[in-house]
């Protein structure tokens, strides 16, 4: 058993071109860090100064981790992390 | 390419939200540069002058499309007192290298702008729109990117 990470389409040059990859991990930050072992440069667009960007939205399951504990989310195995590419902007 | 039921759905939509930023994106299937399916987005931040999706409503319409092929070939959202241009936070968020970023000016209460740019590396360029009018829901079937540009630019005879 694993977590499967689905990549957005802006993060795929760091997989290969994959949409999902397998990792392992009981954190969001312990798969994080093991996206980072296999696909080198996926941490550096997720995390910034120890906590998530706020350029990407990152879901374990349904949940918006934001909301359940950021990086130290709960991760079991068989969950899917999904990250998404925050969708927002202003006028300045 | 969009189309004009498209374009004014969008416009609708910035005007009804209006004074706060209006978002949303167009889908279409995936590698056809097709904008077909308008989804209305919630402004989680209500806001005049700043934009977000909801980032649960995001991973559900998102999951949808791909579900379905699709993929974001239009993100709009409106400028409610400042020019159709792309802010600095816009191209900060700017990651979907494959969208058009289409913005909606709702200051002049009259007329709007609407303006589409491509956003890459934090690059801004501007493109020309076609607005066509589609009678014919086949001409967006699988006739291959030619043969619909040739049926879309049919002009008047020149007689």
């Amino acid at each position: 058993m694993a977590v499967t990470v689905s990549i957005p389409t802006i993060l795929r040059t760091h997989t290969g071109g994959e949409k999902s990859v397998q990792v392992s991990g009981s954190t969001l930050s312990e798969v994080i860090d093991s996206l980072e072992a296999d696909h080198a440069g996926l941490k550096g667009r997720l995390v910034k100064e120890g906590t998530l960007h706020r350029f990407v939205n990152v879901y374990v399951n349904d949940e918006d981790v934001r909301f359940t504990g950021g990086l130290e989310a709960k991760v079991a195995d068989g969950d899917t992390v999904t990250i998404l590419p925050a969708v927002a902007g202003g006028m300045r | 390419m969009i189309r004009r039921d498209v374009v004014d759905a969008m416009v609708a939509h910035a005007r009804r939200d209006h004074p706060d930023e209006a978002c949303g994106v167009i889908a279409g299937p995936e590698g056809s540069d097709q904008p077909q399916r308008l989804i209305e987005m919630e402004n989680a931040e209500r806001s005049p002058t700043f934009y977000r999706f909801d980032s649960g409503e995001q991973l559900r319409v998102w999951r949808a499309m791909d579900a379905a092929d699709e993929v974001p070939v239009v993100i709009y959202h409106s400028h409610t007192a400042t020019e159709a241009y792309p802010s600095r936070t816009d191209v900060s968020y700017a990651s979907e290298p494959d969208a058009h970023y289409v913005l909606i000016s709702t200051r002049d209460p009259e007329e709007h702008e609407l303006r589409s740019y491509r956003i890459v590396d934090g690059d801004i360029t501007e493109e020309d729109i076609q607005v066509v009018d589609v009678v014919e829901s086949y001409m967006f079937s699988h006739t291959g990117r030619d043969d619909t540009i040739d049926r879309h630019t049919t002009l008047p005879d020149p007689e």
